[in-house]
């Protein structure tokens, strides 16, 4: 009856969501009532305008294939209100493949169009033994970071849309896409999702249906955890012998500083992290320097990055990165600022064995939703829009040679930066599993290696099966003093939350489950959805209040036991400078 | 009937509303949305279209501003309009509600509408009255605030909750109606609707295409001018009690309302 | 020297209190101005004695016209008319519906500058400057005229009612005559001021008792519909989002980012922690009370009046004084 503290694991309460059944469609509606496009791209971030943009230069030079696409060549689905409005991320990104894509512009271009904040010059990396010390180390390999570029992906989506809709693209924003339509074994496009539901899912008064969009070829970009990928991995076996997926959260904040912060700091802990194997927690976190060429502002962006492999139910990255505040070495650079922005997003931190396969009949996956990032050096943007701009350049291959199959694109991948860079740091993180101090030297060894040894492949459980048990991380979190560190709601609020009020509920979770599992997505969940009624037992099971129009889609839940699907087109925050 | 839908393009609702303190005007740089109260105007030119009473012609959506607001206009042909009008000019920047409400005035005079809807307030110039000053220019009856709508031969029946109650009032076409949100629920656009908007007329007017007198509009010529902003004044800081004995609680509340005659 | 017209609204034999906001104000800054402040009522056969007893307020004249009662339109038509004949510098107006409709509409008439939502205006070297929130209230403009007329709109509540000086006697009364243009002819007032019980006005409201998650259960708020009765019928109760959500209350009492907005003269929240996305919907309430049993919820940084109790407890009692006091 009531499970013993410590051997319950969110896996054995899984959501109820039944994914081919629910998120695939057999079978097309009507012509006269569909929309037809050429290349349907689901996700407007960055990977997926990575291939809006490359597609549509291609198609430039090439009238006639751009007319065999039809009245819409490039569809571009993004369920927030404007791209980029979901998008977050560090970000220090490497500069190649954004130059690659876009010849023309220079760095000075990228900060005077706003998503660009400077080159980095000066690095330091840090240990923190404990609250108070810290020990600078030599940056390890994957650390360097001189002659990247600090950016905001949210910001630089925006500028993505700008060039995708001169080019030609329809950029769908408000608009979910919640089914893939497949037919005769072959992805035929995707379902927009209905908007006007009432709270339990009935139709109000303003009811308006999704619509079908028939795609010639269809790519998921839609980043971590990909709502249709998800459908489509199950649908096509597209996992099928490959490490299951792990995911990170990273929790950010953006501050406007009194005076600049001079180089890009990584911490990789152990403080504030527990160092035991029983608490299973491996993270660290970030501080870029931003400059801000429009208005000649000072700003940092800060973050903290836990894997969600943790045991201990009360693991808060939100709380961990108000403590993390707390050092020495932050309050020298935030005190006296001003918090001008927060988010929450998940990455997946599987690495090479953990990417499916690319393609299916009529579709490819792009970035986050293949799980392109290299969790070892943190950099995952730099992939994204090179799987963006490969798999534009494998569609357009097909499209001209009449081919109908797109495998061509994983070879691309595979032979690229992302397949080399990845295929490095393919075990490099897996040995953390044992826990830092077990799995540090192993991962030293690899890095130092370059990944030769030890070689072979290195396993992941999953997320969700780790057995959680309620542990006393919280007990060293700071109570917000609503001005340097602050609760979970005054933070949804900054990060633009809109909801409409009697939305329907988007998240799929058990209501009733033990308490170390309801108090794993109470901590966890960094918008506060998830809560304990008062009067609930201490032990045993007990109800899950979930209150979902807190969410900030994020995507950790579904690591943990649950399904996020997406929600009402427009809802969500509105990201800008994440 | 011809319907004018006013439509307006405001910063978005979750984008932090800030002056830009050079100018005092409102820094217009984020995230840009249809005013969500223009939405409740088009729905009600779509109403009464659908309502079938009278015949509609044409919805014409009309607007005022910088190159960016033809989104605005996007989304309320998504929503049903039929075409739209975008007044674009230097020369109107900066205007206040008055010089606004006499600039598309003089936009809709060449429309010759029977019937001019728009949102009761906009998210950013919080005004709440540009309807009264459009009808004063095209000498038209105006009403604001309207909740429902009901149309009769060549009138419209109107409700709207003034000071003393909910008022019924009879109007004669051509009219101005500004709507307030509780008039109805507006309805979301097709994605067929959202692809076809830009497809849709579009015709882009000056000052000079519609007789509008520059030195009437502009931030340089309102009539009512900017002087200074400032922060409002500090609240003082609260007191609190700790209640023990809640009788005498109880006494020290009655107390503190009584001194601020709140009872 | 510059003279003020002040617009009056009546109805019912009663003059709007905004309105006598208005005449207040306006007598103070003509006298500033070294002016006078008339006051001007339109209506079918407007008593004259009610006219004449704004004099109490400070009007040094009352002008009264002939027209149809509610509608903004004539009295556009018969407020220009007095201000091209008289020469008025400034036309003030209270809060309120009719005031931003005329207003707005003389604006236009007369092509002069008019600022709404005025809380505060000032004299300075013989011309009026106008103070309004903006921006959600974060940030306060100043504006000036530069027309020959100016036109103040003020916020509900925005005018403190003076009565100058009770043994002053009674205003003048001055028939003005004009004439209702073709378009003010155009709207006929069918049904006036119809009263709708089951409707909560929360945002008309003065005195508003909002509840939370703190009451505990839907039966808590009986607690506060308790007390909204003890203060009387300009009394309403309101809700969090949270409470609206469980289904303990209606969601037209939900105030909040999501909800409405309201600026009662009393906020009074139950067990409401203060959440930044229910702040945003009260803040600008004169008056905060906050009753919540965790000393450190957000509300009590924002709360004029803050006690740390049960409100179990606190309640009932307070409704009960409430109800002497009223009775006393």
């Amino acid at each position: 009856m009531s499970a013993h503290n410590g051997s319950v694991a969110p896996a054995a309460f899984p959501p109820p969501v039944d994914s081919r059944k629910e998120f695939i469609k057999r079978g097309l509606d009507p012509e006269d009532e569909l929309i037809e496009v050429g290349v349907a791209i689901v996700g407007g971030g960055t990977a997926g305008l990575a291939c809006a943009n490359r597609l549509l230069q291609l198609l430039a030079d090439d009238p006639e294939t751009l007319e065999r696409l039809g009245e819409v060549p490039v569809a571009v689905v993004e369920k927030a209100k404007t791209c980029g409005g979901h998008n977050l991320s560090g970000a220090v990104m490497r500069p190649g493949p954004l130059q690659e894509l876009f010849p023309e512009m220079t760095r000075e271009d990228w900060r005077n169009e706003g998503f660009a904040f400077g080159e980095v010059t000066k690095e330091a990396v840090y240990l923190l033994p404990s609250a108070r010390t810290k020990l600078r180390i030599p940056p390890p390999p994957p650390f360097k970071n001189h002659g990247n570029e600090v950016i905001s992906v949210s910001a630089m989506a925006r500028f993505q849309q700008r060039q995708a809709e001169e080019g030609g693209a329809y950029v769908l924003t408000e608009t979910a896409a919640t089914q893939l339509i497949v037919d005769d074994g072959r992805v035929v496009g995707v379902r927009s999702g209905d908007k006007g539901r009432g709270k339990d899912g009935e139709p109000l008064s303003n009811f308006e249906p999704g619509t079908d969009i028939k795609a010639h070829t269809t790519v998921l970009a839609e980043g971590c955890w990909g709502h249709l990928t998800g459908a489509a991995i199950k649908e096509f076996e597209l996992a099928a012998g490959r490490e299951p997926q792990v995911w990170e959260l990273g929790v950010k904040e953006v501050w406007k500083v009194p005076k600049p912060l001079d180089r890009l700091i990584h911490t990789i802990g152990p403080w504030p992290l527990k160092l035991s194997s029983k608490y299973g927690q491996i993270g660290g976190t970030w501080i870029y320097p931003m400059k801000d060429a429009k208005t000649g502002e000072d700003l940092v962006s800060i973050g903290f990055v836990v894997d969600l492999e943790y045991a201990d139910a009360t693991t808060s990255a939100h709380d961990l990165l108000q403590q993390f505040k707390l050092h020495p070495l932050v309050k020298g650079i935030l005190e006296g600022g001003e918090r001008v922005a927060w988010g929450a997003k998940a990455l997946p931190g599987g690495g090479y064995w953990s990417m499916p396969k690319l393609s299916m009949p009529g579709a490819v996956l792009v970035g986050d939703s293949a799980g392109m990032v290299d969790t070892v050096a943190l950099k995952g943007v730099h992939h994204s829009l090179m799987s963006g701009k490969l798999a534009a350049e494998s569609i357009y291959a097909a499209l001209v040679r009449g081919e109908s199959s797109l495998e061509s694109y994983e070879q691309a991948v595979e032979d690229s930066a992302i397949g080399e860079e990845l295929y490095e740091v393919r075990n490099t993180r897996q040995p953390f599993q044992r826990g830092f101090l077990q799995g540090g030297p192993l991962v030293n060894l690899m890095i130092a290696t370059k990944g030769r040894f030890p070689g072979g492949r290195w396993s992941w459980h999953r997320n969700d099966a780790k057995p959680v048990f309620i542990g006393k991380t919280k007990d060293s979190y700071p109570k917000p003093d609503g001005k340097y560190t602050f609760d979970k709601l005054s933070s949804v609020f900054i990060s633009g939350n809109a909801t409409r009020d009697d939305a329907p509920n988007h998240i799929r979770v058990q209501n009733h489950v033990p308490r170390e599992i309801a108090e794993t997505w109470r901590w966890m969940c960094p918008a506060g959805v998830y809560e304990i009624p008062d009067d609930a037992p201490e032990h045993g099971e007990v109800d899950v209040i979930v209150n979902y129009t807190n969410c900030v889609q994020c995507g950790a839940i579904t690591a943990k036991g649950g399904r996020l699907t997406t929600p009402e087109g427009g809802d969500g925050p509105l990201y800008q400078l994440t | 009937m011809k319907i004018c839908v006013l439509v307006k393009e405001v910063p978005d609702a979750a984008v932090e509303k800030r002056l830009d303190p050079s100018t005092g005007r409102m820094d217009r740089s984020g995230e840009k949305n249809l005013n969500p109260y223009d939405t409740h105007a088009i729905e009600a030119a779509m109403q009464i279209r659908e309502g079938g009473a009278v015949p509609v012609e044409e919805i014409v959506a009309v607007t005022m501003g910088p190159e960016s607001a033809v989104r605005a206009l996007h989304k309320a042909v998504s929503l049903g309009a039929d075409r739209s009008v975008h007044l674009s000019d230097p020369a109107v920047a900066g205007s206040d509600v008055a010089a606004t409400g006499y600039a598309l005035a003089q936009t809709l005079q060449r429309e010759s509408p029977d019937l001019v809807l728009l949102g009761q307030q906009s998210d950013d110039g919080e005004c709440y009255t540009i309807g009264a000053v459009v009808a004063e220019h095209l000498r038209m009856p105006s009403l604001t605030q309207v909740i429902k709508m009901d149309v009769e031969p060549d009138a419209l029946r109107c409700e709207r909750q003034a000071e003393y109650g909910y008022d019924t009032v009879q109007v004669r076409l051509p009219a101005v109606i500004s709507v307030g949100d509780a008039i109805n629920e507006p309805r979301y656009p097709s994605l067929k609707a959202i692809m076809g908007a830009k497809k849709k007329p579009l015709d882009a007017v000056t000052v000079g295409d519609v007789g509008i007198d520059a030195s009437k509009v502009g931030g340089d010529n309102s009539a009512a001018q900017w002087v200074a902003a400032k922060a409002p004044p500090a609240k003082a800081a609260g007191r609190i009690i700790e209640d023990e004995d809640t009788n005498e609680t109880v006494e020290q509340i009655i107390a503190w309302l009584d001194e601020r005659k709140l009872i | 020297m510059a003279n003020i017209l002040v617009y009056a609204l009546h109805y019912d034999g009663a003059i709007n209190k905004n309105s006598l906001g208005a005449v207040s104000e306006g007598a103070k800054l003509a006298a500033e101005l070294g002016g006078e402040a008339h006051a001007i009522l339109l209506g079918e056969s407007v008593p004259h004695d009610l006219a004449a007893s704004l004099g109490k307020y400070g009007a040094k004249k009352a002008l009264v016209a002939e027209g149809p009662e509610g509608l903004a339109q004539p009295l556009v038509d018969a407020m220009a008319a007095a201000i091209t004949e008289g020469g008025y510098s400034y036309a003030l107006f209270g809060g309120g519906l009719l005031g931003f409709e005329i207003g707005a509409g003389l604006a236009a008439r007369l092509d002069a500058g008019v600022v709404m939502e005025v809380t505060a205006v000032r004299a300075e070297n013989g011309e009026l400057i106008a103070e309004r929130p903006i921006l959600g209230d974060s940030a306060i403009s100043e504006v000036k005229y530069r027309s020959d007329v100016g036109i103040i709109i003020g916020r509900l509540n925005a005018f403190e009612i003076v009565q100058s000086d009770p043994a002053q006697p009674d205003a003048p009364v001055e028939e003005l005559s004009f004439e209702l243009s073709p378009h003010a002819q155009q709207a006929t007032m069918l049904s006036r001021g119809e009263q709708r019980g089951a409707d909560v006005d929360i945002e008309g409201a003065d005195i508003l008792v909002a509840g939370g998650r703190g009451l505990g259960k839907a039966e808590g708020f009986q607690l506060a519909e308790d007390l909204a009765a003890a203060f009387g019928s300009n009394a309403a109760v309101a809700a969090t989002r949270a409470v609206v959500d469980a289904g303990w209350y209606p969601y037209a009492a939900q105030i909040g980012q999501t909800g409405k907005t309201v600026a009662p003269k009393l906020y009074l929240a139950a067990g409401i922690s203060g959440a930044i996305q229910h702040k945003v919907g009260m803040q600008a309430s004169e008056n905060i009370v906050a009753i919540n049993k965790d000393a450190n919820a957000p509300i009590f940084e924002f709360s004029d009046l803050g006690i740390v109790g049960d409100l179990n407890k606190i309640l009932p009692k307070l409704t009960e004084a409430v109800k002497a006091k009223k009775a006393s």
